[in-house]
């Protein structure tokens, strides 16, 4: 017990350490005004001048564009996968409706895979379309942030930076150098890097295993430190060529974390406004301690219904104990749940354990923090998600003692507001107004993979997975359908756009506002009193709208268990 | 509009051009450099750290492969497609909680356990051992359940148990710094030195 709770302080030290370090590169990389030798010549290619500015609005339209472009570039190569090369198992190309899926599912950092890795991508597939939309989408994020912190820095100004200097320099200065070499780490840990596709061994037994191989460390790398988390393989970082040891279980948890965390200190540096940016931190991490002891708590209990047929779930100095089903035995009950909190909030999806296999109140967590969509985030828009709800209890608190909200000096007004409700329900409406669809819909039943109110959460769990634009799954649900790839593709984008979109229109109308002096009415959100009502607002609005379905899905089922009912 | 045009033209090289460029250099360049590097440095855990024994390739020293044989370690449970421990196509059972399917199998899985390793019909099992693994090649089983599995190998290996003990001891690994992951023992690597110590044609004799 003691030893899993220091295993978890020292993984979280270490995230809060880096916060600083990453936070320090971040914003020189947002705000620095020389190009590189490289970063020259790809404007020069591109044919844009880097130091012209661009209005909210234009900045959105190109990143819009672009993305449309890579997302079409993508599904074309899914669909030529018959005839690409580095393809010696002869795999054929996926259907539309797949491709479709699985284009958008990548490009707007979702990573959702209707598709099993080893039986349906060449390495080709696997190199030049996945890792290549992992590097684009999640760099696109990070530049919205770079944007989005841009205009909340600025007064009086027109313009809110460079896309195409945005998106160059996160990948050139960030996510290349890192990524290149954390793979090398990755493979001296036992995590293949190779162009052959597999190889053929005679087991002890004197039995074929025929293993699946391939250039998996460069992907894993951008899969994680881009909150992307698609897997290689079918079971993702479960199988042990994409996660073998415990310390790359920690460090695909601290790359998850990296950029998601630093970007508060990212933008504390920015508005000179460090402390704010601690308190956003502190409250990501309030709420990311909460869920992870649940998780915890509830996966080292384990599962009565086990212990009544013989298994023995106690924890000892032999076995982690707890419910092990669907989990990896070395990384246990501790690393797993560490994962699965990490995972969900930092909306990385990738996952090291099969979280439909958890126990009930194991399986809430993931759900909530999907729906939350604000426990640290995906890279670059997690930070825009709890800035979208800061805002939001700034102007609740100004209603509550009936003063004109002001947020980092900044009037706060129905222009604003608008923008940020519609980033608010975007949320729930896609989520919730999906899965009513689909548990309406003919046929959807036979997907379940579990009766039951499991089988709900299956259905809540994609389009919380979808929208949230996380990408893990309870995966026994077969999303493999054209009802599923099709609204969960929809949902996606959504997910992405509709929230992306609204708050850098906000970020581009406070850039245009003067800044006020704080005066003795102020409200101060530099305190662990703002923090805290950040989070309130938070749980309230975020999670209340969910609660009814959480109540069907995970809640029933803990009674369920509770009381021995089987399905 | 003729403004919204323009921009949208002036848009199309910069979009076009950026993204054949960074499909090039991120999917392309950056993984086949790293392959490049790692071949350099690595080759044998790049190319999936291929165990050989006599020359003949048994198994990857990362994944776990099937066992059924009584003189051998046993595996945690695996439900891959077609076989047990298929490399080919990871899985995993996704049953929930309380599927009855899933308490059935750890039901009928603890009995064939005791019975194999010939314990008492009350005796608790490891969970590990009764349970798929998440991926279906967890190469790992927890020394618990080693433990009780080392009195049926020892009597099929004619071992002595406090020899086999011994072995068992050094192919046990500890937690990383003390902290990280779990103590666990790669059933592939001590079902190999267990051949090492005795050839596998009298092991089961």
């Amino acid at each position: 017990m003691l030893i899993n709770l220091l295993q978890f302080a020292l993984l979280l030290s270490c995230m809060t350490l880096l916060v600083v370090v990453m936070g320090k590169w971040l914003a020189r990389v947002f705000t620095g005004t020389g190009h590189t030798l490289p970063e020259r010549w790809s404007y020069r290619l591109f044919g844009v001048n880097p130091d012209a500015g661009m209005g909210w609005a234009q900045y959105g339209v190109t990143l819009l564009v672009s993305n449309a472009a890579m997302l079409l570039l993508g599904y074309l190569g899914l669909r030529l996968q018959g005839v690409m090369p580095l393809n010696p198992l002869g795999l054929a190309a996926q259907s539309p409706d797949l491709a479709f899926n699985t284009a958008v599912s990548f490009t707007t950092n979702t990573d959702w895979q209707a598709y099993s890795g080893e039986t349906s991508l060449s390495n080709f597939s696997q190199m030049a379309v996945i890792t290549f939309l992992m590097m684009g989408g999640a760099a696109t994020g990070v530049a919205a942030a770079a944007a989005f912190i841009r205009g909340l820095s600025r007064k009086n100004a027109d313009d809110i930076g460079n896309y195409w200097v945005d998106l160059t320099r996160v990948l050139y200065r960030v996510f290349l150098p890192l990524c290149f070499a954390l793979a090398l780490v990755y493979v001296w840990q036992g995590i293949p890097q190779t162009l052959a596709s597999d190889v053929t061994v005679t087991t002890l037994e004197g039995v074929k295993q025929h293993i699946i191989l391939g250039a998996v460390a460069s992907f894993e790398t951008i899969k994680h430190i881009g909150t992307n988390g698609g897997g290689f393989f079918s079971m993702n970082a479960a199988h042990p060529f994409e996660n073998p040891t415990a310390l790359t279980n920690a460090l695909h948890i601290l790359s998850m974390l990296l950029i998601p965390s630093a970007l508060t200190y990212a933008f504390g540096s920015m508005l000179f406004r460090r402390r704010q940016g601690w308190v956003f931190f502190g409250a990501f991490l309030v709420m990311f301690l909460g869920f992870l002891s649940i998780v915890y708590t509830a996966e080292q209990t384990g599962n009565p219904l086990l212990t009544s047929v013989g298994a023995d779930q106690t924890m000892s100095a032999s076995q982690s104990g707890g419910n092990m089903e669907g989990k990896e035995l070395r990384f246990g009950i501790a690393g797993t749940s560490l994962f699965v909190t990490t995972t969900t909030a930092a909306t990385t999806g990738s996952v090291d354990a099969m979280h439909d296999s958890l126990t009930p109140m194991g399986g809430f967590v993931p759900l909530a923090q999907m729906m939350l969509n604000s426990v640290f985030g995906g890279d670059g828009v997690g930070f825009i998600n709890l800035i979208q709800y800061a805002i939001l209890a700034v102007f609740l608190v100004g209603m509550m003692i009936g003063r004109s909200p002001e947020f980092l000096g900044k009037k706060i007004e129905a222009r604003e507001i608008k923008l940020v409700m519609l980033s608010v329900l975007a949320h729930p409406i896609s989520i919730l107004g999906f899965t009513a669809l689909a548990v309406l819909w003919p046929g959807v039943s036979d997907s379940l993979n579990n009766p039951g109110a499991h089988g709900f959460s299956e259905i809540l769990y994609a389009y919380a997975s979808g929208t949230a634009n996380n990408g893990s799954a309870f995966a026994g649900l077969n999303a493999n359908t054209p009802f599923f790839n099709t609204t969960i593709g929809l949902a996606m984008l959504m997910g992405r756009y509709l929230t992306l979109l609204p708050m850098l229109a906000v970020a581009g109308l406070l850039a245009s506002k003067k800044t006020l002096p704080d005066s003795a009415g102020t409200f101060p959100t530099a305190t662990p009193l703002f923090m805290g009502l950040t989070v309130l607002v938070i749980i309230v609005v975020g999670g209340l709208t969910f609660l009814p379905a959480l109540a069907l899905g995970p809640l029933v089922e803990h009674l369920d268990m509770l009381a021995g009912r089987l399905f | 509009m003729t403004d919204m045009n323009l921009s949208f033209r002036r848009l199309v090289r910069p979009v076009l051009v950026s993204t054949v460029f960074f499909m090039l250099l991120t999917g392309l360049g950056y993984p086949l450099a790293t392959t490049a590097a790692a071949n350099l440095l690595m080759p044998w855990r790049a190319h999936g750290s291929v165990v050989q024994r006599d020359g003949v390739a048994v198994g990857s020293a990362v994944l776990g492969q099937q066992f059924e044989r009584p003189e051998y370690f046993h595996p945690r449970p695996s439900v891959t497609a077609d076989a047990p421990y298929n490399a080919g196509s990871s899985g995993a059972s996704n049953l929930g909680p309380t599927n009855r399917k899933l308490i059935d199998a750890v039901a009928a899985r603890v009995k064939s356990y005791r019975a194999e390793n010939g314990l008492a019909a009350d005796t608790p099992v490891p969970v590990d051992a009764v349970t798929a693994s998440a991926s279906g090649l967890d190469p790992d089983i927890s020394p618990a359940n080693a433990q009780l599995q080392l009195k049926r190998v020892a009597t099929q290996r004619h071992m002595s148990e406090s020899q086999l003990a011994d072995l068992l001891h050094a192919h046990t690994s500890g937690r990383l710094l003390g902290l990280l992951g779990e103590p666990r023992v790669n059933v592939l690597k001590l079902n190999l030195a267990l051949d090492a110590q005795q050839s596998p044609a009298v092991a089961g004799k």
